[in-house]
């Protein structure tokens, strides 16, 4: 049942087959110090970027072995990137981080048993698998909706859950009530002759939890002039298996990816979740090896966009109308970047634009808009004291806004921040949704209002 | 290394407590190195106080088990300072956080020797004052750090360097007893001035815990400006202009081509890349100061051959291009995987000719080296883009720096202005220093710390 081929310490060690160079760009300046949430936590060297990467290198010098020490380490590591915008010296940190992770899952020095048990059920089974993922995805649904969930949590019965998921079971979202292809036709046109033809990528979480977002994001580019691609039944992008250590199956994913797209005939692939996109905006290295896939996977990195990025490349249209509130008070909105969308893809005016397009909002700064809400893809799993530190740190800031209403870009953050202003409902914030999804909204009443009054 | 098989690190555990003492492989590893490249040795042993009182106990531990001491901050330094010692321990001072006073009856600060520069800078601005030593590494590095090593910063020109700022600190003496020097006095002459021997002393005659700050008004305006460059020259003779005719700028920062390829690579703010050297110039003081001044910089920039000079449209570009400038040593990473970064100064009539040899130098030795520095006080960091890994290219390194060195000491300049000596200069010191007073700096440490358990082997032997 382990994820990747391989027995413990055996094969060929990956650290060892990484580019030296990568190891060697980082130049130990400690530029990225204040700007690492676990190092800014404990204050300890080896919680920091210079410190793992230190780690790494002497791994890969074989001065020291991959230890359980060195695994926990890699697994307290965020994954945010925010050393990699920090760092002047350019240190490819991604690329280390999941090469690490891979050694350890490579070298097995992690415990096994039910933690293999999970990775198998998770990397292997559901993400790799889209309709059984949105089977069990129905099921937590009918779990959801049938008063069962409300009877079972009654009884106290998540207590009796091993471990540590017992006390996970309140952070369970809620599972929407379509999923994408329910709502989102295979080819959808716009009214006028298209302007561009692209594809929507409509993800797995997002696709199972915030469906409605995909509606959302497909509606704003038909307003903006784009014919609408959505291929059946998708895959996960991979992100999943890149970040935790199993880069095989990260790279069967994106070949799956690829088979179910016509690269060529499209103007852009249009993805909407930060992690996501941080991830396929990268096939082109993930398969620079493999001969068939190669080539296709770079035409795919040239074209893969974010949705705000894409939006405001080819000049968002502004709507004429508000999105929400009747009365002439402005909704105020602030905005949570994601990790992967402002460190992974450099991605942080356009979210603004976007928003600021939009009439009725009042865009107020979030104090540390790009410091990590804890989230961090399956981090709140497996490292939930930390997570819930930082969760703390992003409502506190959140709060300070005053705003009523958080926008994010990613599935993960939106349940995250969600989880964290439910269980402070004296909050002013109360609201997350995502900046596609207010223009989306916008464009909806702009409508409803007797259509486009100017272009 | 096993806590239980070391006596004095089960003894430190049982003083300081498990959580305060690092001394697995894991743990030791990230503390093997500090800024400077290529130096590496891990300690034995790596603990962090969280008091004056804390690290009198360790010291006093370490004298009573002959164990080597080595202080730490962030790490940041650039001559090896902070390089520990095989079977050392590391006094790693980051947990002694807190600004314990802001005075600004007195216009002064004390805080613990933890506490990073920037939020220094920080807590003074509250009060409509400031810090003026900003090195490069300001939002990293600690104020200990920054008065052990008497760092300087791009504002060294009008407002000095750390010593200019420090009015009093706690020190650890090598026999563990615990030293008040100086106070809130502007004007002080009693006795010999000892805080002045532990500033820059490198951790090598004390441990500064706690230090108590100048600060200054903030200056009402400030204007900044680039002028660029189609020669090096053009741009060292500019300085040397602007200081003749009297003018004295907070800033007079330089970039050569590389560094500016480099430095825009990572921030992005549009700066010219196509030029051979830039000038970042401030002015700071009174508004019609500020005008007049930096209206004749700009005059003296065009006269001098600036093939063009801006003004920065506002404070908040001002303060983009300062924290640009602040990356260049790291920038440089980008370009080779070693990046040796050098910390010569001349006397600043002597800049143009010292920029030209640093050229001839490179080109001589077949060696890629960007230059940049704080040209208004004469400090240029040429910086050597290598590869440790290539044993041929390392030795040229070292013949062109032993060059650079031999010429800035025939300049009347010095090996280090603002980096300290530790490791990575230790070998040139004497060169500098004639007998008497090389002599005079042993003595010195010989008669504070007679076992050498302070950092020792950093400045001299």
């Amino acid at each position: 049942m382990s994820i990747e081929p391989g027995k413990k310490g055996v094969g060929a060690m990956l650290l060892k087959q990484l580019d030296y160079s990568v190891l060697q760009q980082c130049m130990h300046c400690g530029m990225c110090l204040p700007t690492c949430p676990t190092y800014v936590e404990t204050k300890r060297e080896r919680n920091s970027p210079r410190g793992r990467i230190a780690l790494m290198r002497a791994m890969a010098d074989g001065e020291v072995p991959v230890t359980r020490s060195f695994a926990d380490e890699m697994y307290y590591c965020l994954g945010c990137l925010a050393c990699q915008t920090a760092c002047p010296a350019g240190v490819n940190y991604v690329e280390l981080f999941e090469t690490s992770r891979a050694e350890v899952e490579r070298s097995g020095v992690q415990p096994r048993g039910q933690r293999d048990f999970w990775r198998w059920l998770t990397l292997e089974v559901l993400f790799m698998h889209p309709r059984l993922l949105r089977a069990v995805g129905l099921m937590l649904r009918v779990y959801q909706q049938t008063g069962l969930q409300t009877m079972v949590r009654r009884l106290g019965l998540p207590k009796l859950i091993p471990g540590k998921l017992g006390s996970l079971e309140p952070q369970t979202p809620t599972v929407a009530a379509a999923f994408s292809d329910d709502l989102i036709d295979a080819v959808e046109s716009p009214a006028e002759r298209p302007r561009y033809r692209v594809a929507l990528l409509t993800g797995c979480v997002q696709d199972l939890v915030f469906s409605q977002i995909n509606r959302d994001t497909a509606d704003v580019l038909l307003a903006n002039g784009c014919e609408v691609i959505t291929p059946r039944n998708q895959y996960c992008c991979g992100s999943l298996h890149g970040h935790n250590g199993a880069p095989e199956l990260a790279r069967d994913l994106a070949r799956r990816q690829l088979d179910m797209f016509d690269v060529d005939s499209l103007d852009a692939i249009i993805t909407n979740a930060g992690g996501c996109g941080s991830h396929l905006k990268h096939y082109g290295h993930l398969l620079h090896h493999d001969p068939v896939y190669g080539p296709k996977a770079a035409e795919w990195d040239r074209k893969v966009r974010d949705i705000h990025e894409w939006l405001v490349e080819i000049g968002i249209r502004k709507p004429v109308s508000a999105p929400a509130t009747v009365d002439s008070t402005p909704v105020e909105v602030t905005y949570h970047e994601s990790c992967h969308l402002c460190h992974g893809q450099k991605i942080t005016s356009q979210p603004r634009v976007v928003l600021g397009a939009i009439p009725g909002l009042k865009v107020k700064e979030l104090p540390e808009s790009n410091w990590c809400c804890g989230s961090a893809g399956i981090y709140n799993i497996t490292q939930p004291e930390q997570s819930a530190k930082l969760l703390e740190r992003k409502l506190k800031n959140l709060e300070a806004t005053g705003a009523g209403v958080v926008a994010t870009s990613n599935p993960g953050c939106h349940m995250q921040l969600a989880f964290g202003l439910r269980s402070k409902p004296e909050a002013k914030c109360h609201e997350v949704t995502q900046p596609v999804s207010l223009l989306a909204e916008a464009y909806r009443r702009e409508r409803e209002e007797g259509g486009r009054q100017e272009e | 290394m096993n806590s239980d098989a070391t006596p004095w690190i089960a003894a430190l555990v049982n003083l300081l407590g498990g959580d305060a003492v690092l001394s697995s492989d894991e743990d030791l590893v990230p503390y093997s190195f500090d800024g400077t490249a290529a130096l590496k040795q891990r300690p034995a042993c790596v603990v962090f106080p969280r008091s004056t009182e804390d690290v009198a106990a360790c010291v006093k531990l370490a004298r009573e088990h002959g164990v080597p001491v080595v202080t730490r901050g962030s790490g940041t330094g650039l001559s090896g300072g902070s390089v520990p010692l095989t079977e050392c321990l590391v006094l790693c001072l980051v947990k002694l956080d807190r600004i314990l006073e802001v005075d600004p009856r007195n216009l002064t600060l004390r805080a613990q020797c933890g506490v990073i520069t920037k939020e220094i800078d920080d807590a003074a601005s509250g009060h409509g004052l400031f810090y003026p030593p900003d090195p490069g590494s300001m939002k990293i590095s600690t104020i200990g750090g920054n008065v052990a090593e008497n760092s300087g910063g791009l504002r060294g020109l009008k407002y000095g360097v750390t010593r200019d700022y420090v009015m009093g600190m706690t020190v650890v003496l090598p026999d563990g007893e615990i030293a008040w020097l100086g106070n809130k006095c502007v004007k002080d002459v009693a006795g010999y001035s000892l805080k002045d021997l532990f500033i820059g002393s490198e951790g090598t005659l004390g441990i500064i815990t706690e230090v108590l700050l100048k600060l200054l008004p903030k200056p009402a305006a400030r204007r900044t400006m680039l002028a660029m460059y189609d020669s090096m020259e053009a741009a060292a003779e500019t300085v040397s202009a602007i200081i003749a005719a009297r003018i004295i700028p907070c800033t007079l920062e330089f970039l050569d081509r590389m560094t500016l390829g480099c430095v825009e690579d990572y921030a992005k703010i549009g700066l010219p890349t196509d030029v051979e050297a830039l000038l970042l110039m401030e002015t700071d003081g009174h508004p019609a100061a500020v005008e007049d001044e930096a209206n004749r910089m700009m005059d003296i920039a065009r006269q001098n051959g600036a093939r063009e000079v801006k003004m920065a449209a506002d404070e908040a570009e001002g303060a983009r291009l300062a924290a640009a400038r602040r990356n260049a040593f790291s920038a440089l990473a980008r370009v080779k995987p070693t990046t040796i970064l050098e910390d010569v100064t001349v006397p600043r009539s002597e800049l143009a000719a010292m920029v030209k040899f640093i050229n001839e130098t490179a080109a001589k030795h077949r060696l890629l080296i960007g230059t940049f520095g704080h040209m208004g006080d004469g400090n240029l960091h040429p910086t050597f883009l290598t590869n440790e890994k290539d044993e041929e290219e390392m030795h040229r390194v070292e013949l062109a720096l032993g060059e650079i060195v031999d010429k800035t000491i025939a300049m009347g300049g010095t090996i280090t202005g603002e980096h300290g000596v530790g490791l990575a200069k230790k070998g040139f010191l004497k060169q500098q220093f004639g007998k008497a007073s090389y002599d005079l700096l042993k003595l010195v440490k010989k008669a504070l710390d007679p076992a050498g358990l302070l950092n020792p082997g950093k400045i001299f032997d």
